[in-house]
């Protein structure tokens, strides 16, 4: 028998979902001041109603879903599921208000790859974008990148057990400190000073290479939030292709590659461990899969030829593979010669890359390293059996921070969710083909929307059918989350509706 | 009536010879008519392998910055699908006078050079090596224009803004003291 949620669910969900809702509001700030620092009045006015949306939103919803109660397991995951909703209505509206996007789904469809750090975009023009419009592109990605919830409630909330609950629901199982508001600073501490280098080096590459002293360090800390945060916006229509530069492809690399690990991780290089750098499954995992994908993708390109020295097949190939493989998105080359110029099977090595992903509790989207970690190990021991005598004992460990016992229950765990991503991503590929676009530019396009990836073979366009933009942008969403809280939020609407 | 057969015959070869004479010329003017086009982004991104390595010419509005490197400098040029990548002498470039951003409309330009498909010079970008530039239109600042609408909702919202935050803060201070 299904339950019907009791009232006081729906306001608890609607009180939390008010909170973050001014949370998002508040954001808005930070485009403002930049606006009124480069003398830009149009999107100063654009983000004051953006604030003023969210701002009232979220006093009606706190005033009249007013609970002093915590959340439950349910409410936390309907909570992440719904904010990331309302992130992308309220993230949008600026967005739309520039007069960039079509439509305001086209901007929804920016805002959600912008907060579920994807990087496909719809947007028009973007080489005369304001700084205000262009920073805010590129701060819903840091914000989505540490988890709009958490976010938006480590700043204004002491601690409180409902965290846990909503960090969970966000795709990030593991907690790097024994509490989560706290586990949630430290990822805002190692994300800010990682900004300010990284902002710095990117900012005096691009002075070096001519650019302007503004425009260097601007685009540097776009560019980092993009990269660290594994997004894959840029403040210009061509990309990283736009800076004309090997040290600035260098530093975006190293930046993708700290945004793809584990904050865990970061936790243990912080703190002096640099062992656990080569011990952890995911980074041994992830080694491997980075040079096995580079191998297909390198045959691919040299089969073609466009690529000639090696040197400059490594440039071009290990870039785009990276950027895939972390979740990035950054391109060095056109949206249309992944189809035009690269033949099948380095596109393939691009699309198994994407699939895969970078670490559990990082930045990125897809299967990620720890769980294929744990199917391969399982797939060893089961030889293994195989192998020994019936009555010998078969046991598997994995180094993640610590040394663990392989159960069948991580497996279980770990072959149900990277099962829910091949779904996901065959889904949009079939509905790609549906609207007669070719099997591998659907396929490539989907992987790279549900892995939250963002590069593009061309597919994601203004002119693409609005069920095809509704397709990526639920791609995106439930990429990100991970699917357990949309289950949950499905599961409570089924509730709602034939519960007794 | 041989007579006239022969004259006939001479007049022909006589228009063979011109054709053979102008054929080559028209279609030496209508090559030049054809180089002299200018070709698009979506073109040349589209159909790189074609024109790997010809000469073009390439139109469009001159964005971002003019990065000088050397003796040489980048420029990115769009022309309204995509921009691509200008490689050129230092010295062209400084008859470009804006460059296209959010305050300001670009200056648009017709490069003339050699288009690489995958520049073995600059790590296999898709660019042009450009041999001259000519400013086809001088760019300019744009003013803001705002609507009066937009104004006046962004007006409203700060006020319900703010008196939210007020009511907030009296009812925090009433909670805090009982």
């Amino acid at each position: 028998m299904v339950l019907k949620p009791h009232l006081d669910d729906f306001k608890i969900i609607g009180y939390y979902l008010g909170k973050i809702t001014i949370g998002i509001g508040l954001f808005m700030l930070i485009p403002i001041i930049c606006a009124l620092g480069f003398r830009e009045v149009s999107p100063t006015f654009d983000f004051f109603i953006g604030i003023g949306v969210s701002f009232l939103c979220g006093f009606i919803l706190t005033r009249i879903c007013f609970t002093d109660k915590d959340l439950n397991w349910m409410q936390g995951m309907i909570v992440v599921s719904l904010s990331w909703l309302v992130a992308t209505a309220i993230g949008a509206i600026p967005l739309y208000l520039s007069g960039h996007f079509k439509s305001y789904l086209d901007a929804c469809f920016d805002a959600m790859s912008g907060f579920a750090t994807t990087g496909l975009t719809l947007a028009q023009d973007i080489d005369h974008f304001s700084y205000a419009h262009n920073l805010w592109r590129h701060l819903i990605m840091f914000i989505g990148g540490q988890g709009i919830v958490i976010v938006a409630l480590s700043l204004f909330v002491k601690g409180f057990s409902g965290a846990f609950k909503m960090y969970v629901g966000e795709a990030r199982d593991e907690r790097v400190l024994p509490n989560v508001i706290h586990t949630s600073r430290f990822i805002w501490l190692v994300s800010i000073i990682f900004l300010v280098l990284g902002t710095l080096a990117l900012g005096i590459t691009g002075l070096l290479n001519g650019m302007k002293a503004q425009n260097a360090f601007f685009h540097g800390a776009c560019i980092f939030m993009a990269a660290f945060d594994t997004g894959g916006f840029a403040p210009q229509s061509q990309n990283i292709l736009y800076y004309h530069n090997m040290t600035f492809e260098t530093i975006t690399i190293v930046i993708m590659i700290l945004g793809a690990i584990n904050f865990k991780l970061h936790y243990h290089l912080w703190t002096g461990n640099f062992k656990e750098l080569f011990r952890n499954i995911e980074m041994r995992t992830f080694f491997v899969t980075i040079v096995i994908t580079f191998i297909i993708t390198a045959i691919g390109l040299h089969k073609l030829g466009i690529y000639q020295p090696a040197i400059v097949l490594f440039r071009k190939g290990f870039y785009q593979l990276i950027s895939g493989h972390t979740g990035t998105g950054f391109q060095t080359i056109y949206a249309k010669q992944f189809i035009g110029g690269w033949n099948e099977l380095s596109l393939t090595g691009v699309i198994f890359a994407m699939a895969l992903g970078g670490a559990v509790c990082s930045t990125t989207g897809a299967i990620k390293m720890l769980r294929i970690g744990i199917i391969m190990k399982a797939v060893k021991e089961d030889i293994r059996r195989i192998m020994l005598p019936e009555k010998a004992i078969v046991v598997q460990r994995f180094h993640h921070v610590k040394n663990i016992f392989l159960e069948d229950k991580q497996v279980r765990a770990a072959l149900l969710i990277s099962l829910c991503y091949l779904l996901l991503y065959a889904a949009g590929a079939l509905v790609g083909m549906f609207f007669g676009y070719p099997f591998v530019d659907s396929l490539f396009e989907s992987t790279s929307a549900a892995a939250n990836v963002g590069l593009s073979c061309g597919i994601t366009d203004t002119a693409m059918p609005v069920f095809l933009k509704f397709t990526y942008i639920i791609q995106m969403w439930a990429g990100r989350l991970e699917f357990m809280s949309i289950f949950t939020l499905l599961g409570f609407l089924i509730a709602a509706i034939k519960g007794k | 009536m041989k007579q006239l057969k022969n004259y006939e015959l001479r007049i022909m070869n006589c228009r063979k010879n011109k054709i053979i004479f102008i054929f080559p010329f028209v279609f030496f003017i209508w090559s030049l008519i054809c180089f002299s086009e200018t070709i698009s982004s979506t073109e040349l991104i589209n159909s790189a392998k074609q024109y790997d390595g010809e000469e073009i010419d390439y139109k469009g509005e001159v964005i971002g910055d003019v990065m000088v490197r050397g003796r040489f400098a980048w420029i990115n040029v769009n022309d309204g699908k995509n921009a691509i990548g200008i490689w050129l002498p230092q010295p062209l470039v400084k008859e470009i006078s804006y460059t296209g951003s959010y305050k300001a409309k670009g200056d648009i330009v017709e490069v003339k050079g050699k288009f690489n498909r995958a520049c073995i010079e600059h790590g296999g970008d898709l660019d042009i090596h450009a041999v001259s530039l000519q400013i086809v239109q001088k760019g300019e600042n744009v003013d803001e224009v705002i609507s009066p609408r937009k104004i006046k909702v962004a007006i409203a919202f700060l006020i319900i803004c703010l008196t939210l935050t007020v009511i907030y803060f009296i009812k925090l201070g009433y909670g805090n003291r009982s």
